[in-house]
């Protein structure tokens, strides 16, 4: 296994890479309490590609998430998204970053349950004051099959289908690369399955960027690529994995360490 | 986005009445004072109108003072003067002022509601006054009255009416009664007696043939200005002359004055509920912003900025703000004219009410008051909210509670300024005492608010322990004690309506204290002859009783007491004359400080020591006097008396009793011999005051009862407007409890799931609110205790001398402080009894 870790040189005009972390450490608490989440990882992540990051609890690959979306700061090292530099930014370019080249998708979803589905879809439009895109819109919400659905809100809506609503909204808007945290740790393997699909989707056909952070081998299956973190370092990774491949890297790194 | 947050707060809009309660509360009484104010305005300026309607110009005796028996009266002499010049149709010599008391059926006054009693000299029915019934008086002895005066004392053509004036009670035959234009059976409820005019100006003026005003109408082809300018010509400065439009004015503006103290205590009280709504504002908005956490997150992720975040709870702000403004304007509207109406049917002021209006001021006042205390309220949780970092949507943990340290430093200050500013303002004398005193008082309020929190903890341990004795106990102490900040703002809103009511209370206590010390120290009179000084002019009683009880035996001294306004030393002051001043002197323990106090001569008089030393007056000097019905006069000061806290001013000779505006005595002090029954003496004296109803006569501890009774009835009265700012802390209570209960769902359907019963939920959630009432009036009966503290010991050099803890009444407060939980918790607690079990678990 070959670890690609990037070298740190500065990228291209093109910026090949969506996001980028460069020996990210990240260290919570002081004194005794001091807990070292990341130990200087580095990691890029290619335009158009499916990530996974896996790890068995308290690795770091949630913490390294946050950090690569701008939710969270790093104690050293640089964060980029596409060409900007996350690390050192202050809210309010935070909030525009967040706001223009992020999209996120969580474990619980997190629905405004107030707004119908069409309103939750475009509600990140709607925050940065920007008019959807119709046909866009449309594409998307066939692609994750809501049409009949739009109108309902999240409580008439199956666990499913308020996380394709999620989906739909962190693809509406096009961001540079959407974050997805364990997008289906609340949902059974049947449903599961259809919301990896969308994600799977949603990259090959749109040249989507997404990130997701997961422990399921199946799910990080769908991936195109699978980076392995353990005690908050990267220490694996696999091209084009399959959900037994994935399986042997993590009995693998279990035994190892 | 403004969409997404108007959906956000239609979708809790029953979480946010209670809290718009208080703003409404609050606007109805900034709305209601307008539109009391205007409707009444009208209808007086209406009425005004009508009582001047034949007045073209009105000439008055007197330059300065508005007094209508001021102390020059009007002569026959210049009335001819008056009639004789070019322009004047007609003029009239008028006699009417205010203080003829019908004597009622059962021997008491006929009572008049504030309205003047006036006495008046019959002319014959004009435009104005129309006999209803009757005939008008032909001789001394009979009168008329108004129809209002004779409803309210059931009287009737032919009846024997006794008629209190600047005379004792006399008997008059009631000939007729009189309406007025326009249907009215009263002017604003006014009495009206009108005598034959032989007698009028004796029995209302003092003297015989003068008048009071003259009414003069204007030949056709003048205006009133140009027969204004006349008579001012001709009668020059000593009268004053006015058309009837400026007397509409004057007397409409007067009216509003005094109408407008009544608005400053309404808008006082408004104040109070909106600055105690305020803290409930700001406690449910920072507990919405606490339950919303994760949608605010989520939009921060979603890319929300902070200023997007922050005017998001703005917003609801300003929608609650508008509504609220909204219903408490129409709630002040309605009240205020139920007010209206109840003035001008139920006080007998028997007015005609101007139609309904709502004035812009108050729109405009009641829109920007609510509008900016509820921005401002929720000011702190907007800032808040955009605080909320966008990890804050995968987190499950709630904040971690933030240190008190910097809150209570900043409470410490502005508590520690507030005081300052308070006794700044209660030593300071200018105009800027009051703004000072009463921003004082509210920076003390703000800073112990933001001191709560820090005692909350030990505070809440202590009460919470004595009321935790078991399960549903425990648990309901441990969960007001889980948010300090949530629990002492809560508390600190019921704090300042009970702190109000207690410095009130000490206050008023301080003061009675201190009336009945002064008596207890300087009146040794066994009986005193007095009536109800809050009826505007001194209540008085026929002179000839000081004779007779003088006669009756045990009695060994007797004072009777006159008192008037008259022009002393450069200003209107009242005085004094005694008619035995030894007895007064002894009665009062008054002693000399230079000079005698013995019988005064003719000429001479006495001074107290303060004035006398503000004017530069000593033994011999002299010292110019103006009665009411004399001419000016110098006198020589006879003595000085020592300062006394029951005797001021000039005291004159009983030679000028005559010169009085009413030549009897308000008050008469009795000395008994020691062993004489007091009570039998008292009986002998009361036989005596059957003719004078407005007197009584009782011994010292009942004198000394009646002096502070009616402080008593103050007190009550600022006590049932302050329970307006425990009722909006109540509403607090609830609001927080309610949302805390919401909040809980989950927790409590656990609980109820391993067998605590529905009693002891609702046990749970009492005690959590008795906890914070209890909190609460502990807090406000210190501080309240304080504030009146400070003000006593401030105002001691004015005389205050003695200090009263209101120690039952704080005692009272407490316990209804805990009731008041109780109730609050009723609510509440129904609705966490009635938490679904298996859903609360599954709750999200």
């Amino acid at each position: 296994m070959t670890l690609t870790a990037t070298s740190g040189h500065a990228t291209g005009q093109a910026a090949p890479v969506a996001a980028r972390a460069d020996q990210v450490w990240k260290v919570y608490g002081s004194g005794e309490a001091e807990v070292t989440a990341l130990r200087g990882v580095s990691v890029s992540l290619e335009r158009g590609a499916f990530t996974a990051i896996m790890g068995p609890s308290g690795s770091g690959k949630s913490t390294l998430m946050h950090c690569l979306a701008g939710l969270d700061s790093v104690s050293r090292g640089t964060v980029h998204i596409g060409r900007t530099k996350v690390t050192g930014l202050g809210d309010k370019a935070l909030t525009r970053v967040r706001r223009d080249q992020v999209g996120f998708i969580f474990q619980q979803f997190n629905l405004l349950p107030t707004l119908t589905a069409e309103e939750n879809i475009t509600l990140p439009l709607t925050i940065a004051g920007r008019r959807p895109d119709r046909t866009w819109f449309d594409t998307v919400v066939d692609t994750v099959g809501l049409r009949n659905r739009l109108r309902h809100r999240p409580a008439q809506l199956s666990g499913g289908q308020q996380q394709r609503v999620a989906c739909a909204r962190a693809l509406v808007a096009r961001p540079e690369v959407i974050f997805a945290d364990e997008p289906t740790g609340s949902l059974d393997s049947r449903s599961g399955a259809e919301v990896l699909g969308f994600l799977r989707d949603s990259v090959h056909r749109f040249g989507q960027t997404i990130v997701m952070v997961t422990h399921d081998p199946v799910a990080a299956a769908y991936a195109d690529r699978v980076v392995f973190l353990a005690d908050g370092a990267l220490v694996s990774e696999l091209h084009a994995p399959t959900a037994d491949s994935v399986l042997d890297t993590m009995r693998r790194l279990d035994a190892g360490v | 986005m403004v969409r997404v947050m108007l959906r956000s707060v239609l979708s809790r809009k029953l979480r946010l009445v209670l809290s718009g309660l208080a703003v409404v509360l609050g606007v109805m009484f900034v709305s209601g004072a307008f539109v009391l104010t205007d409707a009444l305005g009208r209808s007086y300026e209406n009425l005004f109108a009508t009582v001047h309607q034949n007045t073209d110009v009105q000439v008055r005796a007197g330059s300065g003072s508005d007094r209508p028996d001021g102390p020059a009266a009007i002569t026959a002499g210049t009335l001819a003067k008056v009639r004789g010049l070019s322009g004047v149709a007609s003029a009239t010599g008028v006699v009417s002022v205010d203080g003829a008391r019908v004597v009622g059926a059962d021997g008491k006054v006929v009572a008049g509601f504030d309205a003047p009693r006036l006495g008046s000299n019959w002319t014959g029915e004009d435009d104005l006054v129309r006999l209803r019934s009757g005939r008008g008086p032909d001789r001394a002895g009979e009168i008329v009255v108004n129809a209002g005066l004779a409803e309210a004392a059931g009287l009737r053509v032919g009846d024997r009416v006794g008629v209190l004036t600047t005379r004792p009670k006399q008997v008059f035959t009631l000939v007729g009664i009189t309406g007025y234009s326009g249907g009215r059976d009263s002017l604003g409820g006014a009495h009206e007696v009108s005598f034959h005019e032989s007698e009028a100006a004796r029995l209302m003026l003092g003297r015989p043939a003068v008048f009071s005003a003259v009414d003069v109408t204007a030949a056709a082809g003048t205006t009133p200005e140009q027969v204004r300018d006349a008579v001012r010509t001709a009668l020059g400065d000593s009268f004053r002359v006015r058309t009837g439009a400026e007397l509409r004015k004057a007397e409409t503006d007067e009216f509003k004055d005094t109408l407008g103290f009544f608005t400053m205590v309404l808008l006082g009280f408004a104040s109070v509920a909106l600055f105690v709504g305020t803290f409930l504002i700001l406690n449910t908005f920072s507990i919405l912003v606490a339950q919303r956490t994760r949608e605010l997150a989520l939009m921060r992720a979603l890319g929300a900025s902070r200023r997007q975040t922050r005017n998001s709870v703005l917003v609801e702000a300003v929608l609650i703000g508008l509504f609220a403004s909204g219903l408490g304007l129409a709630a002040g509207v309605a009240v205020g004219y139920l007010l209206a109406w109840l003035f001008s049917t139920r006080t007998g002021a028997d007015l005609e009410l101007a139609s309904v209006a709502v004035p812009v001021p108050a729109v405009v006042a009641s829109f920007s008051v609510g509008l900016v205390i509820t921005v401002v309220a929720a000011l702190l949780p907007a800032v808040r909210a955009s605080r909320i970092p966008p990890m804050a949507a995968l987190r499950e943990a709630a904040t971690p509670d933030r240190p008190l340290t910097r809150l209570t430093v900043a409470g410490s200050l502005v508590a520690v300024a507030g005081g300052v500013l308070l006794v700044l303002g209660l030593t300071g004398d200018d105009g800027t005492a009051v703004v000072s005193v009463l921003g004082g008082v509210l920076l003390t309020f703000v800073g112990v608010a933001l001191l709560t929190p820090i005692l909350a903890r030990p505070v809440v341990g202590v009460i919470g322990r004595a009321l935790s004795w078991s399960v549903p106990g425990k648990l309901g102490r441990l969960n007001s004690a889980r948010n300090p900040r949530r629990t002492a703002i809560t508390a600190a809103a019921l704090m300042v309506g009970v702190a109000l009511i207690t410095g009130v209370t000490t206050i008023v206590s301080s003061i009675e204290a201190t009336i009945t010390s002064v008596f207890d120290k300087e009146l040794s009179a066994e009986l005193i002859i007095s009536g109800d000084p809050s009826a505007g002019r001194p209540p008085t009683f026929d002179p000839a009783v000081l004779e007779r009880a003088r006669e009756i035996p045990g009695v060994t001294g007797l004072a009777g007491d006159y008192t008037d306004v008259a022009q002393t030393l450069g200003e209107e002051d009242n005085i004094t004359i005694i008619s035995d001043l030894p007895a007064y002197a002894r009665m009062f323990n008054l002693r000399a400080a230079e000079g005698t106090i013995g019988t005064l001569g003719p000429g001479e008089v006495l001074i107290d020591a303060a004035r006398a030393t503000r004017h530069h007056l000593r033994v011999g000097s002299t010292t110019d006097v103006r009665l009411a019905r004399g001419k000016p006069r110098t006198m020589t000061i006879a003595g000085i008396y020592a300062d006394s806290q029951t005797t001021h001013g000039l005291i004159l000779p009983p030679n000028l009793i005559g010169e009085l505006r009413v030549p009897q005595p308000s008050w008469a002090f009795l000395d008994v011999a020691d062993g004489t029954d007091v009570e039998a003496v008292r009986r002998q004296v009361d036989a005596l005051l059957a003719d004078s109803p407005e007197v009584t006569v009782s011994n010292r501890s009942a004198f000394v009862g009646q002096q502070t009774a009616q402080l008593d009835s103050v007190l009550r009265m600022v006590q049932i407007l302050l329970a307006l700012a425990v009722l909006i802390a109540v509403l607090g209570i609830v609001n927080t409890l309610a949302l805390s209960v919401l909040e809980r769902t989950r927790e409590i359907g656990l609980l109820r799931a391993i067998g605590l019963r529905r009693g002891q939920v609702m046990r749970m959630v009492t005690v959590e609110a008795v906890v914070i009432s209890l909190f609460g009036a502990l807090l406000g009966i210190v501080l309240g205790g304080g504030l009146g503290a400070a003000v006593m010991k401030t105002l001691e050099s004015g005389g205050l001398s003695t200090f009263a803890m209101p120690w039952a009444a704080m005692g009272t407060y407490l316990v209804l402080g805990g009731l008041i939980g109780v109730v609050a918790a009723v609510l509440p607690a129904i609705r966490a009894a009635r938490v679904n079990v298996l859903r609360a678990i599954s709750y999200e």
